[in-house]
């Protein structure tokens, strides 16, 4: 059982939730997929921690089998090749890793090594089992490192928790591909319900069952809370702007841990998100 | 001896990018001959500086003056043995006379490669 | 003309609040919008003037003609990105992981693929006396790193003879951060006091002082936990990073954005010290130049 918690906007409560959802079940998997920006490991403080790293693999050049044809430089759609002294010059950090100049080389002179681009951290807090997903600086794409924690997950039957990074782009989308339903968080500001509709319209295209968390909420006009109803979007729970959690949140502390108060509201909202889904 | 300077669309005035540049001015030092060359990393999603480098070193260039170069098109330029120097001034006339009188500098604070990022 | 750029790491700190105060407070001719997976500068500068709209091409994505294909499956097995889809045995591309290499329309041996041009964004401008240029990606599309150069080259090529442009940025390290940061004369990170904040504002500036441009730090709601405040501030001590003020949480400053207004077009505490944060960061921004120009 995945649950994906995304929100078009940063800063809404992404984290907040998926953590709070995660400790809130009896047994769970938190992955955090936010590979820019992971940030729940700050909160669970895993421990025995096991890493593995996420490679992709780039071409390596025999200079004895080049020939100087150049057809591997002409085909690269990314520039990664450049043509110099009348051999092909690798650039690292452009090549997508699509294997095309490898596959045809007339002379097999380009073979596949590998570049680590980041890596994947296992670890257990209580009864939650942490998974961190951590690009390295100045890599193009997290997506390898999403991909190898979905591997990872693949014999995996529990209640898996997916904090997803912002946005609606290819990353949010890796995230929610195997997602069972997701849960969308919104703040009451013009901007989170700007970023609400954008990510509302993702989770559209990919056909997954969803529901709303109004997070932030204050007295007086909530823009997102008006948004859902005018969409017939599900809303699962309103969490008032509250001090309290904020402290707690800021310090990176789990509020399900340390306050009866929203022990109560995330190990009711889970409930909720389970019945949603098993309907 | 041909050097290649990237230049705006008026074909007179620097362009700031090298790797995005509209064209290139590619001018004949002995005989004084200007030829512009359209940039076909324009269109480049990443790597433009690797393919707008490439297409200085296919056309036989031996100095380009430009304002900033990327790493990565430096190293391409330095591999085919082409010197970068440093435009000082605004115009192509006022840096071709300024190569001429040996005036300008080579071109030493080259910037990381934006990767797949354009670069502007 | 001095770009600046405003970055955060974390989303959610106040990237777009602080830019828009900015831009009114400077009275700038020319800024621009790159968090282009979800812009919202637009919400606040409204009535720029006349709207340009043009699409925006993204790398051309494999499609493949089912009327030549032979089913064959040479195309999934050399794909290294799933997007290869097959559907009672009819094979077609996934346009969401396609990333445009090429190896299966070469690849083909009845040449039934082709890789056409995508639409993947919308580019907008304003002109009036002012350029504001920002754009939309496309649900999915993988190249945001180029919309945003393109955004920039929009706004330079439009721009009047001005000092300063400002730039509102997007969360994260990757990809449009990365082209965002291109070129610029200074990256302000707009830090937030929270656990999660501070790791990513470490992040952010690490990926920033990679390309060795001018960075400088503020912090945004610093009366949330003054604790943390303390940590920021000293981080940047110890890493040589100038920190350049930092803004009380306001709630006033909610209702002023979700009124469509900057924090500096109301009376309020944030409203006052992003005016002193404003002067210190043209100050820091035009330090070569003996200081300010205005």
């Amino acid at each position: 059982m995945k649950i994906a918690v995304l929100s078009g906007k940063g800063g809404t409560g992404k984290t907040l939730v998926s953590v709070n959802l995660a400790a809130a079940a009896s047994k769970s998997t938190y992955v955090d997929c936010d590979v820019e920006e992971p940030n729940g490991h700050l909160f669970f403080k895993p421990e025995g921690l096991k890493e593995k790293s996420v490679k992709v693999s780039i071409p390596s050049l025999d200079e004895n089998l080049c020939s100087g044809c150049r057809k591997c430089v002409d085909f690269c759609k990314f520039n990664a090749l450049a043509f110099i002294n009348n051999k092909p010059m690798l650039f690292e950090e452009v090549c997508h890793s699509c294997g095309g100049c490898i596959l045809f080389c007339p002379q097999k002179a380009l073979s596949e090594k590998s570049k680590k681009v980041g890596k994947v951290e296992f670890g257990k807090a209580k009864d939650v089992n942490v998974i961190t997903g951590i690009m390295n600086l100045g890599e193009a794409s997290g997506i390898p490192i999403i991909s190898e924690m979905f591997k990872s997950l693949k014999d995996k039957d529990d209640l898996i928790i997916l904090d997803c990074p912002p946005g609606s782009g290819c990353m949010a989308m890796e995230s929610i591909k195997y997602a069972d339903y997701c849960v969308l968080v919104a703040e009451p500001t013009l901007f989170g319900t700007h970023n609400l509709n954008m990510v509302y319209e993702l989770v559209k295209i990919f056909n997954k069952p969803f529901g709303v968390v109004l997070n932030k909420c204050v007295e007086g006009e909530n823009l997102s809370e008006e948004f859902c109803k005018g969409h017939s979007m599900p809303i699962l729970e309103s969490i008032p702007f509250d001090y309290e959690l904020g402290g707690i949140n800021s310090n990176g502390r789990i509020a399900t841990f340390e306050s009866n108060k929203y022990s109560v509201l995330f190990s009711k909202l889970l409930k909720k998100i389970l019945k949603e889904v098993h309907i | 001896m041909k050097i290649a300077i990237p230049v705006n669309e008026d074909k007179t005035t620097i362009c700031p990018s090298f790797g995005r540049t509209p064209m290139f001015l590619i001018y004949d030092i002995e005989t004084q001959n200007q030829v512009f060359l359209d940039n076909s990393a324009v269109a480049s999603q990443g790597g433009a500086g690797i393919k707008a480098a490439q297409s200085i070193v296919d056309n036989k260039v031996d100095a380009v003056l430009t304002p900033r170069c990327g790493e990565n098109a430096a190293n391409v330029l330095i591999a085919g043995n082409i010197k970068v120097y440093k435009t000082t001034f605004n115009t192509t006339k006022e840096n071709i006379d300024a190569f001429n009188e040996n005036k300008l500098q080579i071109l030493d604070d080259v910037h990381p490669g934006f990767h797949n990022h354009g670069g502007m | 003309m001095k770009h600046l750029l405003i970055l955060s790491g974390k989303g959610g700190t106040g990237k777009t609040t602080i830019s828009s105060a900015f831009i009114k407070l400077s009275n700038a001719m020319a800024f621009a919008d790159c968090d282009v997976e979800a812009p919202n500068l637009h919400l606040i500068m409204n009535n720029m003037g006349k709207e340009e709209v043009s699409d925006y091409y993204g790398l051309p994505k494999a499609e493949i003609n089912s009327d030549i294909c032979v089913s064959c499956g040479k195309c999934k097995d050399y794909c290294k990105f799933d997007a290869v889809k097959t559907e009672n045995n009819r094979f077609n591309i996934d346009p969401f992981s396609c990333e445009g290499c090429g190896v299966c329309e070469a690849i083909c041996p009845v040449s039934a693929i082709t890789m056409k041009p995508k639409v993947s964004g919308e580019l907008k401008l304003y002109k009036d006396s002012a350029v504001f240029s920002t754009a939309t990606l496309k649900m999915g599309s993988g190249t945001s790193g180029k919309l945003v150069t393109e955004v920039k080259r929009q706004m330079s090529e439009n721009a009047p003879k001005t000092d300063l442009a400002v730039i509102d940025g997007s969360p994260g390290i990757g990809c449009p951060v990365i082209a965002s940061i291109s070129g610029v004369d200074m990256v302000l990170i707009v830090a937030e006091p929270s656990v999660s904040g501070i790791s990513d504002m470490e992040r952010i500036i690490k990926t920033s002082n990679q390309f060795g441009v001018s960075t400088a730090v503020c912090i945004n709601k610093y009366d949330t936990n003054l604790q943390n405040t303390k940590k920021i501030e000293q981080f940047c001590i110890d890493n040589n990073i100038i920190c350049l003020g930092k803004v009380p949480f306001d709630k006033n400053a909610g209702k002023a954005i979700n009124n469509g207004l900057s924090v500096v077009d109301i009376e309020c505490n944030a409203g006052k010290e992003i005016k002193k944060l404003f002067l210190k960061v043209l100050a820091f921004l035009y330090r070569d130049n003996g200081g300010l120009i205005k």
